[in-house]
C-alpha cells in the first residue's frame, strides 16, 4: 500500500522525474535524492525555518510539504537563488555585516529575506523582524541579519533610482 | 523526526475524496495545506494509514460574495485571506487576525478549512468564526450539513466533523453598516500561539452596542464565545457596567494552566483584553484595561 509514487517537477529550472515514498518530505527529497544540501533540516515541524524554499514563487517550509505534493510544481532552493545571482548582493551584505556565524539558518534566512524584499522593497526594521520571525538564528541575535537586509534594501533602492 | 509510512491518494474531486473517507474512516486523514497535520505526523503524534490529499481540488478554493454572505472555500490559503479586497471590505476582522497566524511561509500553505478542522484551541481562525457568527459547511456521502461555529468546536483538536465528512467551506455574514471589530492577542513572540487572544465583532448604533460577539482563544479546550458580552449590549456602557461584565467574564472562563501562564494570569489577560476591546470599539479612552 505504501508504494512509490511517480512525481514530475522542476527544481531550479531543471525538470526532475522521480519515484518517491509518500512519507518523504520535500526537504529530504532535495537533500537525499538531488544532493541539494543547501536546504537545511532543523526542527522538522515547521518552527525553525531552516528548510525554507520557494514553491511556485512563494516561500514554504520544505519539511511540511511532502515530495508528492510538489508534483507539477516549480521548486527553487538556495542553490538556484545563489547560482542565478539573484541574491548575490544580499549574500554580500550578510558576509559584510557578519550576519551569520554557524550558517545553519542562513539559506532559509536568505530566501525569507529575498521574499520580503520582492514584496516590500522598502521595509522598516520592524517589518524585517516580522517577516523573518519564522526563521530562527541561534548565533547572531538577529541585529546583524536585520542590518544586512536593511542595507540590501537601501542599496537596491539606490540602484533603481 | 520523520512521519511514519502511510499510503497516499490524491483526490480528483470532492466526491472522490468522500469515497476514500467513507472507505477508510478513521484510518484516513485529509491533507490540505499540511501546516498542522505534517508537524503532528513528523512528531509521530498521529500516524494515519492513508493520506487523502485534497490540495488540487480547485473547486474548494476561493472567496465569493453572494449578497449578505461571504463564502470562503476550505482550501483558501491564509495568504489569500490576507490579500483579498473582499475580505478586507466585508470581513475586516479576518484581515486583521490573519497576520497573527504563524509566519509568511506557513501562511502561504495553510488553509482556512485545515485550521478549522484541526481546531487548535489557541488558534486565531476558530475564534474569529465564533465572533463572526460563521456557518461551517461540511459534506458527506449523504449531502451537506451546515454547522454553526458555536456548535462546531467540541474540544482540543475535536470538532463536529465525522471521519467520513469533509469541511468544504465557511459562510460569514457580510459586515453591515455600523459594524466594528477588534482583534488582539498576547504572545511571547510574533507568530507564536497566543497566551490569550480575543476576536470581537460588533454592531454599534450611536455609542451603544446593538450586538457584540466576543470570542476568546487559548483560554480552554476550545474557543469561547463570552456570555458576559451580553451585559454590554443595548446600554450606555459605564465603568460600572464594564466592571460587571469583566467580573462575569472571569467567572465564566475556565482557563488551563501550562508553561505559558497560570489560569489566574489568563483570566487577568482576558479581562484586560475585554476592556481594551470596549475602549477601542466605543472610542472611550477612559476605559483602561490596566497593565497586561
Amino acid at each position: 500500500m505504501t508504494a512509490h509514487v511517480p512525481i514530475s517537477l522542476e527544481v531550479n529550472g531543471e525538470p526532475v522525474e522521480a519515484q518517491v515514498l509518500p512519507r518523504l518530505n520535500l526537504a529530504d527529497f532535495l537533500r537525499e535524492h538531488l544532493s541539494l544540501t543547501g536546504t537545511h533540516v532543523g526542527c522538522e515541524h515547521g518552527v525553525c525555518g531552516a528548510c525554507t524554499v520557494r514553491l511556485n514563487g512563494d516561500i514554504v517550509r520544505a519539511c511540511l510539504l511532502l515530495a508528492v505534493q510538489a508534483n507539477n510544481a516549480s521548486v527553487e532552493t538556495i542553490e538556484g537563488l545563489s547560482d542565478s545571482g539573484e541574491i548575490a548582493d544580499l549574500q554580500d551584505a550578510f558576509r559584510h555585516r557578519n550576519a551569520l556565524q554557524c550558517g545553519y539558518c542562513t539559506p532559509g534566512m536568505l530566501i525569507a529575506a529575498q521574499d520580503l524584499l520582492t514584496h516590500n522593497p522598502e521595509p522598516r526594521r520592524e517589518e524585517i523582524r516580522e517577516h523573518l520571525s519564522g526563521n530562527y538564528c541561534r548565533c547572531t541575535g538577529y541585529q546583524a541579519i536585520v542590518d544586512a537586509v536593511e542595507a540590501t534594501a537601501r542599496a537596491r533602492q539606490e540602484r533603481a533610482s | 523526526m520523520k512521519a511514519s509510512a502511510f499510503s497516499y491518494a490524491r483526490a480528483t474531486s470532492v466526491a472522490n475524496a468522500l469515497d476514500l473517507l467513507a472507505t477508510h474512516g478513521e484510518s484516513a486523514k485529509v491533507l490540505s495545506g499540511g501546516q498542522s497535520l505534517m508537524p503532528a505526523m513528523n512528531l509521530r503524534l498521529i500516524s494515519p494509514e492513508l493520506i487523502v490529499d485534497i490540495g488540487e481540488l480547485a473547486e474548494l478554493r476561493g472567496i465569493e460574495r453572494d449578497r449578505g454572505v461571504l463564502r470562503i472555500g476550505a482550501l483558501t490559503r491564509h495568504v489569500d485571506l490576507m490579500r483579498s479586497p473582499e475580505i478586507a471590505t466585508h470581513a475586516p476582522l479576518l484581515s486583521e487576525a490573519i497576520v497573527h497566524v504563524a509566519h509568511p511561509a506557513i501562511r502561504n500553505r495553510g488553509t482556512i478549512g485545515g485550521s478549522l478542522a484541526h481546531a487548535d484551541p489557541a488558534a486565531e481562525l476558530p475564534a474569529c468564526m465564533l465572533a463572526l457568527d460563521a456557518t461551517i459547511i461540511v459534506r458527506g456521502q449523504d449531502g451537506e450539513r451546515r454547522i454553526k461555529a458555536e456548535d462546531f468546536f467540541t474540544g482540543i483538536y475535536e470538532t463536529a466533523l465525522t471521519p467520513e465528512e469533509l469541511l468544504v467551506a465557511v459562510e460569514v455574514p457580510v459586515a453591515g453598516e455600523g459594524s466594528a471589530h477588534f482583534f488582539h492577542e498576547f504572545a511571547r513572540r510574533h507568530g507564536d500561539y497566543a497566551i490569550v487572544g480575543m476576536a470581537a465583532q460588533a454592531s454599534i448604533t450611536g455609542k451603544v452596542f446593538s450586538d457584540l460577539r466576543v470570542a476568546l482563544f487559548a483560554v480552554g479546550d476550545r474557543p469561547v464565545l463570552a456570555k458576559a458580552a451580553a451585559k454590554l449590549v443595548g446600554v450606555t456602557v459605564t465603568a460600572a457596567i464594564l466592571s460587571e461584565a469583566s467580573a462575569a467574564l472571569a467567572d465564566e472562563l475556565e482557563p488551563q494552566e501550562d508553561q505559558e501562564a497560570s489560569a489566574a494570569m489568563r483570566r487577568h489577560l482576558a479581562q484586560v483584553l475585554l476592556a481594551r476591546c470596549v475602549s477601542a470599539l466605543l472610542d472611550r479612552q477612559d476605559f483602561s484595561g490596566g497593565r497586561a
